[in-house]
């Protein structure tokens, strides 16, 4: 057990390490000079050499690379080109939306989808089967960012029941937690939750179908027990898949967050990203996707450590 | 009937007298655990040191338990695997050495018929393309190899109008497996291993495969070597018989002599399950108890006398050689030794 | 001794319908409604993005700030008008050529990368493979839609780059696909045996692998296409695909957008037919799964 964690972890370090490799490179496939847009195109060659040689934009790649990665360790992301901020706070700041964005979604997501496909995996091709194979399709087809734009149509401009955009009255960024600030999660909050909702469903759907249709749940049921000890049975047996779907699938919200955060004008690392790549802010694009990438590494590493203390078959091998 | 097929058949270089196939010391061991991280955790020693001679138109029975690394035998013998160690020598010539036989030229040779008789043929693929695919890529154009192709149907019997256009799963287990023999045969092999070829098939048709083999065996002038955990059906094909254990060779000799005479325990253990009709047999059973031990690592000295029940403290310190105890016949067991020290020798 | 053999008699129905695997397939997906039902919806959409210069008397172009954001069901306007008082069902039925043209083509082009890197992983086996799946690995580090973001972004706006940031995307995860089919058959006796016939490796792969791994490979491509629609309208969505005045569904929600105030239904027109098509996609594919997984 302890070995396969210790070889986890140690698997996690190349393929973190990778990710720095692409987030740095990413700078590096963008057409034209990082240094675009600050300079101006007719500045003369003395200036554009000389900031070069401020950013180390000078030196060959691979030296550029182990400078920004060991400054990237020590928390320093580089400037904002173009707010003249530190990149690490702008990001950390958008980040911390972004998870309170995603955690929500899919709090709400997860425990919908698992109540939905539980019950329909439980009634084979009942009313609720039916719906929720339906709505597992329309969780996966549907455009996330389309159904914000309807929703907002719907409470926002004809009921008038919720604010449309931003995080908070007068275009505030700084979260609190009251009735007026939940109010303009609701919208956001509902759209992302219907990214992980479809596949939860439909998952968890065919786990419990597939536990129930096992043999040892018929020979529990043949020996008198209870429907709360066979459904107690069924959890176990689905648990450790749905979580590995959900760990998979929180990670996907913090990316898939972004054209919905750019529907509502939420001001989390979506937005931030968006800003960055108009602004064409390298710096600022890099650090976020970086942070973001980071994240999504660890969420997995988490559900791969915790996957085998919940599985009693993982724990042999 | 081997004369007017167009693939020409390989000569016999050696003469009657030289075994078509000598096997000296064939050792396979699969590492273990790899991957990035993975240390050396030993080996599991599925074939080790290996000897076989097959003489010219005969047939070897191989049998053993699961497991025992028969199977893997046929597969280093085909080179589908490729063996760590080993000498093998076709007909007088050594293979995969320099100046020896070429692989491919082996490949032609010897040929291998599978357990499975579906799953060892292309599902999208009629039979009659299916056989036709060996000689195409031996370079006989596809019309002459089709033609070729519906000539052996038609003689392990399968009418070639009506079973050629079929997909494998149009046809039954039985002619499925005649199939796969008729596709071995279409490289005009001299030698085939047959690996559990028949042990799938219903009883029935298990003997009408048997029969078409036998009578394939003197008019093609074939020798199988032929891989069965069933005892009854080895004893009915077999010239000669060779007993595995855990990856070694424990006893060899001449069918009638060692069903007869078994002279290792493990060999005696394996007939006296037989099921047997001569009531005389059946009261002399020495069950065998417990799973063969691991094939990881084994142990120095015997690796059967943990199941053995004449095993002696000397069982564990010396590997048991092989000794002749007939014509013929030979043993792995420290028993057919008299300077062993086993109390039991003689 | 042919003779001596009874051959079971197979009826002659069962033998003719079982000749070709594709035959079967088709005729199992002909028996679902929903899955032909999408494949018909599907089949309109790219008639009338193709033929939409024969089919559709207006032009996608012209503006007109008298009739701006008419509202669903004026006369002459059947849709309504966007923003710049173009008429939204010619905006429609050419927005479909570039949004299905952005949708297909990474899918197509990771497919083929894909299923030739899989297919040689898979074959090869060994540290080959182990090395090409490590690799791979890395992307699976990132989420696909930052991913696509993040290149897109990088790259700069412009329909190749989109394509490009899709297809880099989905290459991982077909090549997956492609390299666990191969896997599975490259085992099976069959392959053994044709090795043991002296054919070379790339004829094994032409004759008897190809046929048996490319089905499953592209159905799982056929379900991508709905997530890379999505995605593709999506990264125009963000302004990071096609530049307008070009008609794509993806970036006429954006430019619409403003209007939600204003004339919200025909803003939301877009959208929805990207979510048809879509969907269509989606269920095709599970139809097209299903029909492929029964053997009869």
């Amino acid at each position: 057990m302890l070995v396969y964690l210790l070889k986890r972890l140690l698997y996690a370090l190349p393929i973190a390490l990778s990710v720095t490799l692409v987030c740095f490179l990413l700078v590096h496939i963008a057409p034209g000079d990082p240094l675009n847009a600050v300079v101006p195109a007719d500045a003369p060659a003395e200036v554009v050499n000389a900031l070069k040689a401020a950013y180390g934009f000078d030196k060959p790649l691979p030296v550029q690379y182990v400078r920004w990665l060991g400054r990237a360790l020590t928390g320093d992301l580089g400037t904002s080109v173009a707010t003249g901020r530190p990149v690490a706070d702008e990001v950390l700041s958008a980040v911390r939306n972004t998870i309170l964005l995603a955690v929500i979604a899919a709090i709400i997501g997860f425990a919908l989808g698992a109540l939905l496909g539980g019950v329909a995996g439980y009634r084979h091709r009942g009313i609720v089967d039916r719906l929720a194979t339906a709505l597992s399709v329309v969780g996966v087809s549907v455009p996330h960012y389309w159904l914000g734009m309807v929703l907002t149509i719907i409470f926002s401009t004809r009921l008038n029941w919720l604010p449309a955009m931003g995080a908070g009255p007068g275009g505030s960024k700084e979260w609190l937690w009251d009735g007026e600030h939940i109010r303009y999660l609701v919208l956001p909050v509902a759209t992302l939750m219907v990214i992980p909702l479809g596949i939860v469903t439909r998952t968890i759907r065919a786990l419990v179908a597939d536990t129930l249709s096992k043999d040892f749940v018929q020979a529990l049921r043949a020996k008198g027990l209870s429907d709360r000890a066979v459904f107690l049975h069924v959890v176990k047996n689905v648990a450790p898949t749905a979580l590995a779907v959900m760990g998979l699938q929180l990670g996907y919200l913090m990316g898939g967050s972004i054209l919905v955060e750019t529907v509502f004008a939420w001001p989390g690392s979506g937005f931030l990203l968006n800003t960055a790549i108009f602004q064409r802010d390298l710096p600022l694009l890099q650090g976020t996707i970086l942070i973001l990438c980071l994240i999504f590494v660890l969420l997995n590493l988490m559900v791969d450590v915790l996957q085998p203390l919940i599985d009693p078959r993982m724990r042999r091998s | 009937m081997s004369n007017d097929l167009p693939l020409p058949s390989a000569e016999d270089r050696g003469g009657p007298a030289q075994p078509i196939l000598i096997v000296n010391g064939l050792r396979k061991h699969f590492p273990l655990g790899g991957g990035l991280f993975g240390g050396n955790k030993g080996a599991v020693h599925a074939v080790d040191g290996v000897n076989i001679t097959v003489p010219k138109r005969t047939t070897l029975g191989i049998v053993g338990e699961s497991g025992c690394g028969k199977s893997t035998t046929a597969r280093l013998l085909t080179r589908l695997i490729e063996p760590d160690e080993g000498e093998v020598i076709f007909d007088g010539e050594a293979v995969g050495v320099p100046g020896g036989m070429p692989l491919k030229e082996l490949r032609r040779n010897l040929q291998l018929v599978f357990q499975d008789s579906f799953a060892s043929l292309n599902p999208r693929m009629t039979i009659e393309r299916a056989i036709a695919f060996g000689p195409q890529v031996h370079g006989l154009p596809a019309s002459e190899a089709i033609e070729r192709s519906r000539h052996l149907l038609d003689r392990v019997g399968l009418e070639p109008g009506r079973f050629g256009g079929r997909y494998p799963h149009e046809l039954s287990g039985g002619q499925r497996q005649r199939v796969n023999i008729a596709r071995a045969l279409a490289f005009n092999p001299r030698l085939i291993i047959l690996d559990e070829s028949v042990s799938a098939l219903d009883k029935s048709v298990q003997a009408q495969v048997l029969n078409l083999l036998m009578d394939l065996k003197d008019e093609l002038k074939l020798t199988y070597m032929f891989i069965s955990h069933d005892l009854n059906v080895v004893q009915y094909i077999s010239d000669h018989v060779m007993v595995m254990y855990l990856g070694q060779v424990v006893e060899v000799g001449p069918v009638e002599e060692v069903y007869a005479h078994p002279r290792h325990p493990y060999t005696k253990a394996l007939l006296s399950a037989v099921p047997s009709l001569d009531p005389a047999r059946r009261t002399e059973r020495t069950p065998l108890t417990g799973d063969p031990p691991n094939p990881i690592n084994p142990p120095p000295g015997c690796r059967f006398r943990d199941r053995c029940p004449k095993a002696h403290a000397v069982c564990a310190e010396i590997a048991p050689p092989s000794v002749a105890v007939g014509a013929d016949h030979r043993v792995a067991c420290l028993m057919a030794d008299p300077a062993s020290g086993h109390p039991d020798a003689s | 001794m042919s003779n001596a053999l009874t051959q079971p008699t197979v009826p002659a129905s069962i033998k003719q319908a079982s000749r070709n695997y594709w035959v079967g397939v088709l005729r199992r997906i002909g028996r679902e409604k929903l899955t032909v039902v999408c494949a018909a919806i599907l089949l309109l959409i790219v008639l009338l993005a193709l033929l939409a210069p024969w089919l559709i008397g207006a032009d996608p172009y012209k503006t007109s700030m008298i009739r701006r954001l008419l509202p669903i069901g004026s006369p002459g306007y059947l849709l309504g008008t966007d923003e710049l008082g173009r008429d939204m069902i010619a905006r429609l039925a050419y927005g479909g050529r570039m949004s299905l043209l952005i949708g297909v083509m990474p899918v197509f082009i990771a497919f083929v990368i894909g299923s030739v890197v899989g297919i040689f992983a898979g074959y090869a086996g060994g540290r080959i493979n182990m090395a090409i799946m490590r690799l791979l690995d890395v992307f699976y580090a990132f989420p696909s839609v930052l991913l696509a973001v993040a290149i897109a972004g990088a790259l700069g706006q412009g329909i190749s780059n989109s394509i490009l940031a899709l297809t880099l995307i989905f290459i991982p995860q077909l090549t997956r696909i492609a390299e666990s089919v191969t896997t599975q058959v490259r085992t099976l006796d069959y392959v053994e045996a044709a090795r043991m016939s002296g054919a070379s490796s790339l004829t094994i792969i032409r004759v008897h692998i190809l046929g048996n791994v490319l089905g499953p490979i592209f159905v799982y491509a056929t379900g991508l296409v709905s997530v890379s629609m999505i995605l593709a309208s999506g990264l125009s969505f963000l302004g990071l695909g096609v530049k307008p005045p070009e008609p794509e569904w993806g970036l006429m929600l954006n430019t619409l957008r403003s209007a939600i105030y204003v004339n919200p239904w025909v803003a939301a027109l877009p959208g929805a037919m990207i979510f048809i098509t879509s969907m269509c996609f989606n269920l095709m594919a599970d139809g097209i799964r299903s029909a492929m997984e029964v053997t009869e």
